[in-house]
C-alpha cells in the first residue's frame, strides 16, 4: 500500500477508535459499570444511570452514526477516495 | 363498530396494502430478486431495515419483559441498538464496497476457498432458521388472538402472504412492502403509548413522560414505582440488573455483536446505491429503530405501575397496601381483565377466600415482608399476568377506541411477517446463490438462478410454517441460539475479513468453528444437547451458569472471544494469504470504484 493509503487507512481506524470510546462509555460505562453511582444524580424524574440504560445510550448511538457518516465523508474527499 | 369486524377491516385493508406494493415491484432479475436492484433510498432502506429487525418479540414481548426485569431490561434496549454502530463503522460499507449478493459470498472470495464459504453457509442456515421459527409461531400467535382464528389457520395465511409478495416480488417486494409495514407497526405501537403518557403523567411523550410526575401522587413516576414494587416485596424497579453486573455487560456485548452478524440485517445494506448511503442508512434504521425501543421502557414502566395501581387502591392514594379495603375486589374488575382471562393470558385465582385480588411477590425472601404479609392474612398472590399482556391490552387499559385496539393488531401481523420474509430471503439467497450457482451448478443462467431463487424461497416457506405448526422442543431458546451463532461465528469472521489483511482461510475457518462450538457446548449443557431434554450436562456438578456466572443466551460474546483467539492463534501457524487477496481487502477498504452489487467472482 502507498504512503496515501496508508495515511486514509490510519485516519479511518483513528475515527473508529474515537466513536467506538464514546460508545463504549455511555452504554458500558454509563449504562451498566457505573450505572449505580450515577443513580444519585437525577435528571427530572430519572436517575441517571437508570437514565443512560434506558433512553440515553440510544440517543447517543444514533447520533454517532450520523456523525460517523459526516466525518467519513470529509476523510473521504481529503484523501480524494470518495465517489463521484 | 364492534371490534372484531373493526380488525378484520383494519388487517384486511393492510394486507391488500402489502398485496397492492407486491404486483407492483415483482422482481425481474437476479439482480432485484437478490439486492433490490440495488436502487434503494437509504431513508426508504433504514425504515425497511428497521421492519426486517423489529419482529413478533420487539413488538409484542420486549415491553412486558422490561416491565418484569426493570433497570436489568435495559440489555435489551442496549444490545439491539448498540450492534447498528458497529455494523455502520465495522461491516456496512466495506461489504457494500464489495458489491456481492450475499454474505456467504464475501466470505467465500476473501478467504478464497469454498469450505469457508459453505462453514458461512451452514452459520447462516442454522442462525436463520432458528430465528425464522419464533416468527412463524409469533404469526400463529397474533392471528389467532386478534382474528380469532386457530393458530393453524393463522400461520397458513400467514404463509399465504408472504408467498404472494416474497416469492413474486423478492428483495424488491419485501423492501417495499416492508417499508409500508413499518409504518404500520410504529404508529400501533406509539399511539397507545402516547394515550398511556398523557394518562399518567400528563406529558403525551413516553420517553418524557418516564421521567415526569406521577399524575396527582406529588412524586416522579419512577420513585412511585420504585416505592410501590419495594413494598410488595418485588426487586427494586430502577437498580434490578440481570444476575450480575458482568452477566449484563457480557448479555449486551453478545446482543450489540449478534445484530452486527445477523445475515438478514447485512444484506439489507446490498441494496442502496453506494457505499455513503449504507453508512447513512444503517444510521437511518437506527432512528427509526429507536422510535420504537426509546418508547418501550416508558410503555413498560407505565403498564407496570397501571397494573398495581388497578388492582390496588392504595398505590394511588399513598396509603396501606396490605389493607384489606384498598384491594380490588374480584367482582368489581374492569372490564378488560375480564376479556383478558378469556384468553389465559391472565388468570385470578383467590387463595385467601377473601373475594379480592392480592398481587405481590410471594416469593420475597425476606422475613419482615413475609411476617407482614402473613399478618394481612394473604395467602399468595392471585395474579398471573402474561408479559405479552403489557403491550397487547394497553389500548384497552387506556380506555382508547376500538380502531387503535384494530390497529395494534396490524402491527402486530406487521413486525412478525416482515421479519419473517427478510429471514426467508437470506435463506432461499444461501441456498439459490451460494450452494446452487457456486458450488453445484456454476452453468446456471441468470433466468434459471432466478426461478431456483423463487423455488428455494416457497420451499422455505413451506418448511418455515410446518416448524412453526409443530414448534420442536428447542423452539423458546431459539431467538437467543440466532444471536449465539451470529456473534461467535459470523460477525467475528467478517470483522477480520476486512480490517486484517494478513487473516487466512485457515485461521478464519478455525475460529467459525471453535467460536459456534463452545457457544453451542456450553448452551447444550444448559439446554439439553440439541435441545432435548434431560441430555443436559455439567450443569448438575457444576451449577447452573457454571462459566463465571454468565447465562447460556449471553454467552455468544465469549464465543466471539474464542473465535478471535483461535483464528489468530492458527493463522500464525499456516501459509500467509495470497498477495491477490491482500490487494482485494486493500481495495474494499476505499469507496471508490464502487458499483452495482451483482453475483460475480473476484477471482
Amino acid at each position: 500500500m502507498d504512503d496515501q493509503g496508508k495515511a486514509y487507512w490510519n485516519a479511518v481506524l483513528g475515527l473508529i477508535v474515537k466513536v467506538l470510546a464514546v460508545w463504549f462509555i455511555v452504554s458500558y460505562g454509563c449504562g451498566i459499570l457505573f450505572a449505580q453511582a450515577l443513580n444519585s444524580i437525577h435528571l427530572g424524574g430519572y436517575p441517571l444511570g437508570f437514565w443512560f440504560a434506558q433512553q440515553g445510550s440510544m440517543y447517543v448511538f444514533v447520533a454517532l452514526i450520523f456523525i460517523y457518516a459526516k466525518l467519513m465523508a470529509k476523510i473521504d474527499e481529503k484523501f480524494d477516495v470518495h465517489e463521484d | 363498530m364492534d371490534l372484531q369486524l373493526m380488525t378484520y377491516i383494519v388487517v384486511g385493508l393492510s394486507f391488500a396494502l402489502y398485496i397492492g406494493i407486491a404486483i407492483w415491484a415483482r422482481a425481474g432479475s437476479t439482480s432485484e430478486f437478490y439486492v433490490a436492484g440495488g436502487g434503494v433510498h437509504p431513508v426508504l432502506n433504514g425504515m425497511a431495515t428497521g421492519a426486517d429487525w423489529m419482529s413478533a418479540a420487539s413488538f409484542i414481548s420486549m415491553a412486558g419483559l422490561i416491565a418484569n426485569m426493570g433497570y436489568g431490561g435495559g440489555l435489551f434496549l442496549m444490545g439491539w441498538t448498540g450492534g447498528y454502530v458497529l455494523l455502520a463503522m465495522l461491516l456496512a460499507p466495506y461489504l457494500r464496497k464489495f458489491g456481492k449478493f450475499t454474505v456467504p459470498q464475501f466470505v467465500g472470495d476473501r478467504y478464497y476457498s469454498k469450505g469457508a464459504s459453505s462453514v458461512a453457509v451452514l452459520c447462516l442456515l442454522a442462525a436463520s432458521v432458528t430465528y425464522i421459527i419464533g416468527q412463524m409461531t409469533g404469526v400463529g400467535v397474533a392471528f389467532s388472538r386478534f382474528l380469532g382464528v386457530s393458530n393453524h389457520v393463522g400461520i397458513f395465511i400467514g404463509m399465504g402472504i408472504v408467498f404472494m409478495y416474497a416469492v413474486f416480488g423478492g428483495m424488491k417486494g419485501i423492501t417495499y412492502t416492508q417499508v409500508a409495514q413499518y409504518c404500520v407497526l410504529i404508529l400501533a405501537y406509539t399511539i397507545p403509548a402516547i394515550f398511556i403518557s398523557m394518562q399518567m403523567t400528563g406529558n403525551p411523550l413516553p420517553q418524557l413522560g418516564l421521567g415526569s410526575e406521577f399524575h396527582g401522587s406529588g412524586v416522579s413516576l419512577l420513585s412511585k414505582l420504585d416505592q410501590v414494587v419495594t413494598d410488595l416485596g418485588f426487586g427494586q424497579y430502577t437498580t434490578m440488573t440481570r444476575l450480575s453486573t458482568l452477566n449484563m455487560f457480557v448479555y449486551t456485548v453478545s446482543l450489540m455483536i449478534g445484530t452486527a452478524g445477523l445475515p438478514h440485517v447485512i444484506v439489507r445494506f446490498f441494496t442502496v446505491p453506494k457505499v455513503k448511503d449504507a453508512r447513512a442508512s444503517a444510521g437511518w434504521a437506527l432512528v427509526f429503530i429507536a422510535i420504537l425501543y426509546t418508547t418501550a421502557p416508558g410503555v413498560a414502566a407505565m403498564a407496570r405501575l397501571n397494573l398495581h395501581n388497578t388492582v390496588n387502591h392504595a398505590v394511588k392514594s399513598g396509603g396501606d397496601l396490605f389493607a384489606q379495603e384498598n384491594q380490588l375486589v374480584f367482582d368489581e374488575r374492569p372490564a378488560w381483565m375480564k376479556r383478558w382471562e378469556v384468553t389465559g393470558l391472565l388468570k385470578w385465582q383467590d387463595k385467601n377466600g377473601d373475594g379480592r385480588i392480592q398481587y405481590y411477590n410471594d416469593k420475597s425472601k425476606d422475613p419482615e415482608f413475609q411476617a407482614k404479609v402473613a399478618a394481612a392474612g394473604w395467602a399468595g398472590s392471585e395474579l398471573t399476568v402474561n408479559r405479552d399482556i403489557i403491550v397487547l391490552a394497553n389500548p384497552e387499559i387506556a380506555f382508547l377506541p376500538n380502531w387503535v385496539i384494530a390497529l395494534v393488531a396490524a402491527g402486530g401481523l406487521a413486525a412478525a411477517l416482515s421479519t419473517a420474509a427478510g429471514l426467508l430471503l437470506a435463506i432461499s439467497a444461501a441456498i439459490s446463490h451460494d450452494l446452487l450457482k457456486d458450488m453445484w451448478m456454476p452453468d446456471l443462467s441468470e433466468k434459471g438462478e432466478l426461478m431456483a431463487g423463487k423455488i428455494a424461497m416457497a420451499c422455505s416457506i413451506v418448511v418455515a410454517g410446518y416448524l412453526g405448526l409443530n414448534p420442536p422442543d428447542f423452539a423458546a431458546g431459539t431467538v437467543a441460539i440466532a444471536f449465539g451463532l451470529a456473534a461467535s461465528s459470523i460477525f467475528p469472521a467478517l470483522m477480520m475479513g476486512i480490517f486484517s489483511k494478513t487473516m487466512n482461510k485457515q485461521g478464519a475457518i478455525a475460529g467459525m468453528l471453535a467460536g459456534i462450538g463452545v457457544t453451542m457446548f456450553y448452551v447444550f449443557a444448559h439446554k439439553g444437547i440439541f435441545f432435548i431434554k434431560g441430555t443436559g450436562y455439567l450443569v448438575d456438578s457444576l451449577g447452573p451458569n457454571f462459566f463465571l456466572g454468565i447465562e447460556p443466551n449471553a454467552f455468544g460474546a465469549i464465543g466471539a472471544v474464542v473465535n478471535f483467539a483461535v483464528a489468530f492463534a492458527v493463522k500464525n501457524m499456516t501459509p500467509p494469504v495470497p498477495e491477490h487477496i491482500a490487494n482485494m481487502v486493500e481495495n474494499v477498504r476505499i469507496p471508490r470504484g464502487s458499483k452495482a452489487v451483482d453475483g460475480t467472482h473476484a477471482h
